[in-house]
Parts: C-alpha cells; sequence; structure tokens
C-alpha cells in the first residue's frame, strides 16, 4: 500500500478512537448530535460515489434512506431482531439501487437528476396506499430498547460511528481501485472511457448500489432511533439535498472532504440556525449560494492550496 | 357522456399546464439551467394578484401584466446577478445553486405571508358556459384561453422578432450566435426575465383557480417538469401539447383513481417516458 | 496590391486553450480587396487563427490591428462593427430556423432595415437556391446549399473582410466550382477574403497570396503562383513528388 494510502487508514483510525471516547466526556445532548453528524457523514460519503465520482446528479438519496428506514421498521414490526433488520435494510436498498439503476442510469444530466429526485416521490405515494402493510401516513412504531436514556444514547451513538467508519473505509478502497478510476474517466468522458474498455454500465451500477446500501442502514439505524417514522419524515427532498451541499462544502469526490462537510454544516445549523428558527431554510439557501459562487471546489481544496501554494497539483 | 366533461375539464386544466410550462422549458432549453425557482416565482405572481384584488380591486386577469413585469425583473435580475455566473458550469451545480436561491425566497414568502392558504373569490365572476352536455364554469375557461394566448404570443415573439430569433439562434450554437454579434449575457438574463414573466403571469392566471401559498410551489414546479419531458424542452408548440396531454390525463387519473393518486399517475407517467423517450412527444434534441 | 493601411494586420499574435499553446508568432497582413489563403494540414491551427481574429478567442500575446486600430479586448460584436466576418467551420447554420431567418441572423447588428432587404434579395440573387429554399429549415439543405447559406449569411452583415474557414470540406466539385466563383465576384466587389483551405489547389487558384501554416506558425508566405510550383510545397500538401 502506498503511502497516501497509509495515511488515509491512519486519519481514519485516528480519527475513529477519538470519536469513540466521545460519550466520556459529552453529554447525551451532545451524542444526539454527533450520531446526527455520524448519520450524515454517511450519507453524504454515499452520494460523493455517485455524485463525486461517477458525476451523475443523483437525488435519490432521499429515497434510500427512506426504503432502509421502512424496510427495517417492518421486519422490526413482523419480530425480526433490530441488527438482522438494519442488515436486510442496507441488503434490499442495495438491491433497490441495482434495479433502479437499471431504468435510470441510461439518462445523463438533468434528466437523471429529475428521475431521481421522482423515486422519493413514488415511494411516499407508494407507502401512503398501502396503510396495512406500511402505517401509511399515520407512520411506523419501533420497539423500543429496553435500556437507560444514557445507554441509548451511547448505542446509537456507536452505531452510526461504527457505520460511518465502514464506510468512510469503504471510501479509501473504492477511490483508489480500478472501479474509482473507471468512475473518474466515466465522469470526464463517458464514451470515450466505454470505448476504452470500461464497462460503463456495471461501473455506474456499483455507484449507485454503493450510493445506496450504507445510506439504506443509516435510515434504519435512525428508525430504531426516533422510534418512529412517516413518510414525509424519512423521504423528505433536504436528505437528498443536504448530503449534497456537505460534500461540496468538503470537496467533490475526495474522500474526507464528505465528512468534513457534514462536520460543518451541521455545526452551523447547531450554532446559528436554531436561534433563528423562522429562517432556517433561508440560511441553507445562503450558505448554498455563497457556496457555489465562491467556493465551488469546497473547503478542502482551498485548504490545500494555502498548504500546498498554487500551481502544485496534489 | 360523463367522458367529454372530464376531457373538457382536462383541456382547460391543461391549457393552464402549459402556461405554467412554457416559461421554464424555455430556461431550460436555452440556457441549459433547470430553475427550480420557477414554480416559487408563481406563487409570488399569485400573490401579487391577490393583493392587487384584495387591495385594490383589480382583477387578476389585469394582474397579468403586473405580475408578470414585476417577475420580468426580479428574473433578468437573478440571471444577471447571480445566475450568469456559473451558467457553463455541470448540471450539479446549477440545480444547487436554483435550489439554494428557491430556499431564501420560498421561505421569505412563508415569512411575509405565512403558510396560510388564500384564494380569490371574484365579485363578479363571468357565467358559466354550457357547450352541449359540457359545462364549464366561465372565469376558468377564460383564464384558459388567456393562458393559451400568452402562449401564442410568445411563440409569435420568439419566431418573428429580432429578439426572439436572437434566443432561438442562442439556443441552437451559442458560438454561432456570437459570432453574429449576439450578446449572450444580455440574451441569458432576457431570457430567464421572459421565464420569469411567463410564471408571473400563470401565477396570476392561477390565482382564481388554485389555493395560495408558499407551500404550493413544489406542486407547481413538478407540473412544469412533467410538461417538459412530456412534449419536449424549449419548444412553445411541445409544451402547449405537453400541457394538454398532462391536463386530460390528470383529468381522467382523478376520476378513476381519486385526486390524490392523479399526482402519483402523472409522476408515474414522467418516469415512464424518462425511461422510454427522454426529448419528449414533439421530439426535439433538448440538453442532456 | 494593397493601397494604405492593411485592412487586417496581425502581429506576432499567439494563442492557445488553457495551458496549451497553440499559434506561435503569427505575423499575417490581408489588403483591402485582397484574397488571400492560410493552408496547412488538420491541427495546423488554421481555425484557431480564425477564431482569433473574429473575437472568439482571447490572444495572449501580440495585436490585431483593423483599419489601423487595435483590437485589444474586442468582443465579436466589436470585429463585426469593424467589418469582419467569420464564416465557421462546419457552417455552424441555425438548422431549425428558416435559410431566410439565418440570413437574416447574419445583419443582427444592422437596424437599416431597408438596405437589410436589398442585401437579402442580392444573397437570394447569388445564390438562386436559397431563394427558392427560403422557408426551410436550414438543417435540411444539401452541403453545398448550407455553405451557400453559411456565406450568405455572412454577406449579410455588409462586411469589408470575410474569414472562410473550411469552404470546400465534403462538397462535390462541381458545387466547389459555382462557390470559388461567386467568391471571386464577392472579392472583385471589393470585398477582402482570407480563405482556410485544405484543398490547396483550389485555394492557391483563387487567391493572390498565400501563407503556410504548420505546428502554429506561418513557415512560407508569398504569392500564390510562386508557392504553387514550390516543390516542398507541392510533396507536402499536393501529394505531388
Amino acid at each position: 500500500m502506498n503511502t497516501l494510502g497509509m495515511k488515509s487508514w491512519i486519519a481514519l483510525a485516528v480519527v475513529a478512537v477519538l470519536l469513540a471516547a466521545l460519550p466520556l466526556v459529552g453529554s447525551n445532548y451532545f451524542l444526539r448530535i454527533a450520531t446526527t453528524v455520524c448519520m450524515y457523514a454517511v450519507m453524504a460519503q454515499s452520494w460523493n460515489f455517485i455524485g463525486g465520482l461517477a458525476g451523475y446528479p443523483s437525488f435519490a438519496t432521499a429515497a434510500f434512506f427512506g426504503f432502509g428506514a421502512y424496510t427495517s421498521a417492518i421486519l422490526q414490526n413482523h419480530d425480526a431482531p433490530m441488527l438482522l433488520a438494519w442488515g436486510s435494510a442496507g441488503l434490499a436498498a442495495f438491491l433497490f439501487a441495482a434495479f433502479l439503476g437499471g431504468a435510470i442510469l441510461h439518462l445523463r444530466g438533468h434528466y437523471f437528476a429529475i428521475a431521481s429526485l421522482i423515486i422519493a416521490e413514488m415511494l411516499r405515494e407508494i407507502v401512503n396506499t398501502l396503510p396495512d402493510f406500511t402505517g401509511g401516513g399515520k407512520g411506523l412504531n419501533l420497539p423500543f430498547l429496553r435500556i437507560s436514556v444514557t445507554a441509548q444514547a451511547q448505542f446509537f451513538f456507536y452505531a452510526m460511528l461504527a457505520l460511518a467508519i465502514l464506510c468512510t473505509g469503504a471510501a479509501i478502497v473504492i477511490h483508489r481501485s480500478k472501479l474509482g478510476f473507471g468512475l473518474r474517466c466515466i465522469q470526464q468522458n463517458e464514451d470515450a472511457a466505454s470505448i476504452l474498455g470500461v464497462n460503463a454500465y456495471g461501473y455506474k451500477t456499483a455507484a449507485f448500489c454503493l450510493s445506496a446500501v450504507f445510506v439504506g442502514v443509516a435510515g434504519a439505524i435512525y428508525a430504531s432511533w426516533v422510534n418512529y417514522i412517516d413518510p414525509p419524515d424519512v423521504f423528505d427532498v433536504l436528505l437528498a439535498i443536504k448530503p449534497m451541499v456537505m460534500v461540496l462544502l468538503g470537496g467533490l469526490g475526495t474522500i474526507f472532504g464528505p465528512p468534513l462537510g457534514a462536520v460543518i454544516l451541521l455545526s452551523f445549523e447547531e450554532l446559528v440556525w436554531r436561534s433563528f428558527l423562522t429562517v432556517h431554510a433561508a440560511a441553507l439557501g445562503f450558505i448554498i449560494v455563497v457556496l457555489v459562487l465562491f467556493l465551488p471546489n469546497g473547503i478542502l481544496a482551498l485548504v490545500r492550496e494555502r498548504l500546498v501554494g498554487r500551481g502544485t497539483v496534489t | 357522456m360523463i367522458y367529454l366533461q372530464i376531457a373538457a375539464n382536462g383541456l382547460v386544466l391543461g391549457g393552464l399546464y402549459a402556461c405554467i410550462a412554457v416559461g421554464f422549458s424555455l430556461v431550460w432549453g436555452v440556457l441549459n439551467v433547470i430553475n427550480i425557482l420557477h414554480g416559487t416565482f408563481i406563487v409570488l405572481g399569485s400573490y401579487v394578484a391577490y393583493f392587487a384584488y384584495v387591495h385594490l380591486g383589480i382583477h387578476p386577469f389585469v394582474s397579468i401584466a403586473i405580475a408578470g413585469g414585476m417577475l420580468y425583473a426580479l428574473g433578468h435580475a437573478l440571471q444577471a446577478g447571480i445566475i450568469n455566473r456559473v451558467i457553463t458550469a455541470p448540471v450539479l451545480i446549477t440545480l444547487t445553486l436554483t435550489f439554494g436561491l428557491d430556499l431564501i425566497l420560498n421561505n421569505a414568502m412563508l415569512v411575509a405571508f405565512t403558510a396560510d392558504y388564500r384564494g380569490i373569490t371574484l365579485a363578479h365572476p363571468f357565467r358559466s358556459l354550457e357547450i352541449g352536455p359540457v359545462f364549464l364554469p366561465g372565469d376558468r375557461v377564460a383564464a384558459m384561453a388567456l393562458a393559451i394566448l400568452l402562449t401564442l404570443l410568445l411563440y409569435r415573439l420568439l419566431r418573428d422578432s429580432k429578439i426572439g430569433r436572437a434566443i432561438v439562434a442562442v439556443r441552437m450554437d451559442r458560438e454561432a450566435a456570437a459570432l453574429m454579434g449576439v450578446d449572450i449575457k444580455r440574451i441569458n438574463a432576457i431570457t430567464f426575465g421572459i421565464g420569469a414573466f411567463m410564471a408571473g403571469a400563470a401565477g396570476a392566471l392561477l390565482s382564481i383557480i388554485f389555493p395560495i401559498s408558499p407551500l404550493n410551489s413544489p406542486v407547481f414546479l413538478g407540473k412544469a417538469f412533467v410538461v417538459c419531458v412530456l412534449g419536449g424542452l424549449g419548444s412553445v408548440p411541445g409544451a402547449l401539447a405537453g400541457g394538454l396531454v398532462l391536463g386530460v390525463i390528470e383529468s381522467f387519473g382523478s376520476y378513476w383513481l381519486g385526486a390524490e393518486r392523479a399526482v402519483t399517475l402523472s409522476l408515474g407517467l414522467l418516469l415512464l417516458v424518462l425511461f422510454v423517450r427522454p426529448s419528449g412527444l414533439t421530439g426535439r434534441r433538448g440538453y442532456e | 496590391m494593397s493601397v494604405g493601411a492593411p485592412k487586417l494586420a496581425i502581429e506576432r499574435l499567439q494563442a492557445g486553450y488553457g495551458d496549451v499553446q497553440v499559434l506561435w508568432d503569427i505575423t499575417i497582413e490581408v489588403g483591402t480587396g485582397e484574397l488571400v489563403c492560410l493552408i496547412g494540414s488538420n491541427g495546423a491551427g488554421k481555425t484557431t487563427l480564425m477564431r482569433c481574429i473574429s473575437g472568439l478567442l482571447a490572444i495572449t500575446a501580440g495585436q490585431i490591428v483593423v483599419d489601423g486600430r487595435s483590437m485589444a479586448q474586442a468582443t465579436p460584436a466589436d470585429f463585426l462593427r469593424a467589418g469582419i466576418v467569420h464564416v465557421p467551420e462546419g457552417r455552424r447554420l441555425f438548422s431549425a430556423m428558416s435559410v431566410r431567418d439565418n440570413l437574416l441572423m447574419g445583419a443582427y447588428l444592422r437596424d437599416d432595415k431597408e438596405r437589410i432587404a436589398e442585401d437579402l434579395d442580392r444573397v437570394y440573387a447569388m445564390f438562386p437556391i436559397l431563394a427558392e429554399r427560403r422557408r426551410q429549415d436550414a438543417g435540411t439543405l444539401s452541403g453545398g446549399e448550407q455553405q451557400m447559406c453559411a456565406l450568405g449569411r455572412g454577406l449579410m452583415a455588409r462586411p469589408s473582410l470575410v474569414l472562410i474557414d473550411e469552404l470546400s470540406l465534403g462538397l462535390a466539385p462541381r458545387v466547389m466550382e459555382l462557390l470559388s466563383e461567386r467568391l471571386r465576384e464577392i472579392n472583385r466587389s471589393g470585398v477582402a477574403v482570407l480563405l482556410v483551405e485544405q484543398d490547396v489547389m483550389n485555394a492557391l487558384e483563387l487567391a493572390t497570396r498565400a501563407y503556410v501554416i504548420d505546428q502554429g506558425r506561418v513557415t512560407k508566405a508569398g504569392l500564390s503562383a510562386s508557392l504553387a510550383s514550390d516543390p516542398a510545397i507541392r510533396e507536402a500538401y499536393m501529394g505531388i513528388a
């Protein structure tokens, strides 16, 4: 393994150890925020596979999240053990993405974006129209864990943290693999890549499925965490938008950009917007506009420029 | 015979849908930008018509010009000042930008007007029309007629005026248009302004039919999407065809499956068309 | 022979795309009413040079001087107003617009309606087939007709210098002859022409002077007659040993 790869693993290990110590110093409230950060880090990192590497602007993250949440909730309501339900949700999301990919990955640009956006709406409608199975508009309850509030906070934090580490580890592997390289070629020029022998369809589908599997598990963990889900909650379009913004913020196509973006955006939310509830949405909108106009390559690129100096290829 | 009524309702609705979509389609076709703000522009147009009626007694049909003019100015400014900076960037960037701008504008409207649904009840509504077995509320028919008229006026503008020719030329070949001396930045701003104008005008027309609230903007945006994909991008006849088709399908869908399912139906239709023939009914090459 | 300040004078021009430099130290002149051609193989930089002269591409060094005035920072519209029209490679007609609308687009910057109508008639007279097809979409025309339309569109701007990039590409010899004849007519009426051509024989026949561009530099210049009999040119570009 080359030095750059080693650096990434070491960085990941250090962060993991530091974060694992969090419950020792943080309040339950703080742990809840940290859990949310881990969840969004997973979603941002996952989106990066299809949006950052392959260059396909997917809005399907909300669909995969809700799909995973509902799969897990329904399984648990039929007496499946929680961890099994979580794993199944991930697998189901993976298969769903494979199926969906067959239907929409031949589209490009705007058309792909719209199609992926609509999937969440369609799933929401399907849930609404099958209330006996899914609880419909009234939502679904999930079984409570019979442990203390503090223990719950710690448990779900560790669950999301583990998922985030797993997902980032996958990213380290994928970004440096043949798949990662192929995806970057596809983003540059898909037709040329195909002609050169890259299996564009297979790679795109792989990226799409990767963008779904961890998000599905995240949705499942979220459902167990909050004990109640309903369609507007888990299919919310912001679940598709915020991860995208986080990746743009941190650095498109990088490994540590997505989690960094998640930390920054959510910190902003926590510190600033909670005080301005009525303009919450506008504040996010403002950040997006500033980001797109002035920081198109994300913060990581800005930092690199300052440290390494302009004109250097990193 | 009820089918004739349903079809008629669908056509009336469809004319309005065409007007909703044509500005969106123009911007997408010429600038290659999906204007997420479009739905919010429409709602803003509705509010202009509402306040003009409630406070000044101006009939919403007259507000078409007022709302249209105000939205033109807003759209032109937004494009020239902000959106044009990233006009050549990939889809992800422009889409995210208009999404962010929409969050701001929509939130501003929520704060200013609250989410409460408002409606206009006209003091002197038009009489209803009865054409054979079909019964049509006069105001709706008038709104539809105006919607189609506006759409046709836009078509004439694009085909017969110098600026219209320039807009179409930019759509077809930006560089060749530049070689003719066309100021691309200016055309971009004008086109976006026209798109906003059509949205504002549509909003004024819709204010007498649909409830007015910032919460409705995604609904209108969704309709615009479906019509564009059905009818093909950047084409006025396409928007007209797509609008009428969507109106009729929704009308029958509502009757057979209920109103909420009708929305799902149109989304499903959208997905189907995307899957089978992304360039739409009139098939002109859109942007990928 | 040119009298007074040349219509177009390019001095030590350099240009490229991003980090890739394509043109080095180009010095070229076109006198008022001259017919000059630019020959060279594919990728030599001819089209890039055309794009610089019409304002589509910014130059990185050197100057472009038109009628004695510097065109630094000029936009395509500025070049048009200075009387320079670029008929681009591949014609680049507005394919779903009618022939008539395409021609009218050529007169976009003008607002003298009557004279525009006169010029339109003149183009129709020069190319009767365009008059016949005036309401048809330009994309439905044959290759030769499209070239005529592109040339006509250029003429609608009342240029004093026409830049033509690849007149003969994909055209049958008969059509090429017609176009060459029209080009001579246009030149005889006082309009200067800078013709970029891959068909070297044709180009040297039409033009009085020629420049040879190779790998972004001007390697030879002179009267067409002498270049046509230059053995190196004959071997490299005309396949005559």
